[in-house]
């Protein structure tokens, strides 16, 4: 992998505190759009994230960003946005002068400096507000004012360590809104999230984090594939459940088929969901059972991280 | 003109004056920094050390309504008393150590550090910025309590003080004050400054230091040259009758013109701030483990 001006790219990347294991040989790399970090606690996503803005240095590898490093601040800075997890703010600051100042340091006007401010805290939702201390907000509230500083300059890379703490489900919502219509203007959102379902519902891409090791990156679908040695669980609402039970079983890939509690379905586990589908479809032609409905039922980031790492990816 | 337009412009103009924009960064560091340090409760303690001998000497004033000529010379020499003894052995010294050793070390233990190294501002600039901003806040505090102690000095021997100050050694002696003042705060600044990126608790090292600046003048002359009171004390220009072991503040092993001694501080302090730069460049976030 070489330095790309559109794409993150991470090379043999590792991370040791002293002797404890932060990162270990990461390597990847990701398009615009938007990309999820996920893994329990300690997992090292945070690592990654401050590894990826320079607050911390790896131990070995490479790192590139849009072709940049930390080492070349100013122009780095510019398209990195990089709101942490540190719920702390400079004392006695409000929401107002939060953001200005460090536009201010961009080298923007003070008339710039306002209208890119006022622009970040309508953005975030935070207008009304923003002349208050920060000292007397909501921890939603912080986490907008944190949000509102890492876009205010317009990045092209906005890295976002669990943006969704805290947030009541309104603001959550706005928020994806937003991480949505910025990865649509072709730029990167990298989130880390303990929310699975909702990392699951925008996520161009999902890294999968666990013990300091990449367990698996790409697309959900890609990453499903790639641990086809796990099986999928596909869910069949159906007539005649125990046909259908006994015809799976005749299948090697088959490794369960669990008749539904109701008697009106199956709950198969196969290592082979397109040869299931095919027998499915002979089943359903010949009449001898009536499909109601067919879904995956662990096509989803929750399933593959219990496969690959017998951890449903919540706080630990 | 949309946000991105005006972004897109703001980047372009300033990829060609960098040095406007380490310029304009400086000066907003400066700016906040001030603000957050100088005018707060918690540095009340910092204003005392500035203060205190400036209400000693007016309680002075007030007891003693002499105003015998023949006792400028010795307010001449309780003053060089003052300044040599108390300001640059323990009143910049310590007050430096509380604004310099704050400026980053602060922003670690509130946490807030990592908003510094989050915008486009080479860490080179945010040390200028942050000594400079710590410069200003000592300088200003002790120049004006150096000042004070001169003016309420001599204005209570009316023309004869008057005259000792505009047409004797009085005013070449508030020169040689203020600018040695300065050159206190620039150079313990330096050191405190390195002293905060390299140890968690700079207290302990602060007392080494204050250790090695007392010490100094029986070790050899290359040796002196790495304290800050070497170069001050050729800038001090009433000599100091110590005996006993409050002498070894006054000693001068090797004398040096001032011109040197100003010089060589400036270079101590440039050479500290280097150090700061390298140090700076290696730091990494790491609060947890704080």
């Amino acid at each position: 992998m070489t330095p790309d001006a559109r794409r993150i790219v991470f090379e043999n990347v590792s991370k040791f505190y002293g002797e404890v294991l932060g990162v270990n040989k990461v390597s990847f790399c990701l398009e615009p759009g938007i990309t999820s970090l996920v893994g329990p606690n300690g997992s090292g996503k945070t690592t990654l994230m401050n590894l990826l803005t320079g607050l911390i240095r790896p131990s070995q590898g490479a790192i590139y960003v849009l072709g940049l490093t930390p080492k070349k601040p100013i122009e780095f800075f510019r398209q990195v946005g990089y709101c942490t997890q540190f719920d702390s703010f400079p004392p006695g600051t409000n929401g107002y002068d939060f953001i200005y100042w460090p536009l201010r340091l961009h080298g923007f006007g003070s008339d710039q400096a306002a209208k890119l401010t006022n622009e970040a805290l309508e953005r975030a939702g935070m207008a009304e507000v923003a002349r208050r201390k920060v000292a007397g907000y909501s921890k939603g509230m912080r986490q907008r004012i944190r949000l509102a500083q890492a876009i205010a300059h317009h990045p092209s890379v906005l890295v976002l360590d669990e943006p969704l703490n805290g947030l009541d489900p309104m603001a959550r919502a706005e928020s994806i809104e937003l991480f949505e219509s910025i990865a649509r203007q072709g730029m990167h959102v990298i989130i880390s999230s303990h929310i699975l379902e909702e990392v699951d519902r925008i996520s161009d891409c999902v890294v999968l984090m666990s013990s300091g090791y990449v367990v698996a990156e790409g697309q959900i679908r890609d990453v499903r594939k790639e641990v086809r040695d796990h099986p999928m669980q596909i869910l069949v609402r159906c007539s005649n459940a125990a046909r259908l039970a006994a015809a799976s079983f005749e299948l090697d890939h088959v490794v369960e088929a669990k008749i539904l509690n109701d008697g009106h379905g199956v709950l198969v586990r196969t290592r082979d969901a397109e040869q299931f589908y095919l027998l499915l479809n002979k089943i359903v032609s010949g009449g001898l059972v009536e499909v109601d409905a067919v879904a995956p039922a662990d096509d989803d980031v929750n399933s593959i991280y219990q496969y690959l790492i017998g951890s449903d990816g919540g706080p630990a | 003109m949309n946000a991105q337009d005006l972004v897109a412009r703001a980047h372009q103009g300033l990829k060609e004056q960098p040095w406007g924009l380490f310029a304009s960064q400086i000066s907003v560091l400066v700016r906040n920094e001030v603000r957050r340090n100088l005018f707060t409760r918690s540095r009340i303690w910092i204003y005392l050390l500035a203060l205190a001998p400036v209400l000693i000497i007016l309680a002075h004033v007030i007891l003693d309504r002499s105003t015998d000529p023949e006792q400028i010379e010795n307010d001449t020499r309780v003053l060089a008393g003052i300044v040599q003894l108390y300001y640059f052995r323990l009143g910049i010294f310590f007050a430096c150590m509380a604004v310099f050793t704050w400026l980053f070390r602060g922003e670690m233990v509130d946490r807030t550090l990592h908003y510094q190294f989050l915008v486009p501002v080479r860490r080179e600039v945010l040390v200028a910025g942050k000594f400079l901003a710590g410069a200003v806040i000592a300088i200003a505090l002790f120049e004006t309590a150096v000042l004070a102690c001169f003016y309420i000095m001599y204005s209570r021997f009316g023309s004869a003080g008057k005259s000792y100050v505009f047409d004797g050694p009085g005013l070449g002696q508030l020169w040689a004050y203020l600018l040695a003042t300065a050159l206190a705060c620039l150079g313990y600044g330096a050191v405190f400054l390195a002293l905060s990126l390299l140890f968690k608790n700079p207290i302990v090292p602060g007392i080494v230091i204050m250790g090695w600046e007392t010490i100094a003048p029986i070790f050899p002359a290359w040796a002196q040259r790495l304290s800050v009171t070497f170069y001050l004390k050729h800038l001090c220009p009433v000599s100091l009758p110590v005996r006993g072991p409050l002498a070894i503040f006054t000693i001068v092993a090797e004398p040096v013109s001032p011109i040197v001694a100003v010089l060589g501080l400036l270079c101590l302090t440039i050479a500290i701030l280097a150090l700061s730069c390298f140090l700076i460049h290696r730091m990494e976030i790491t609060y947890t483990a704080e």
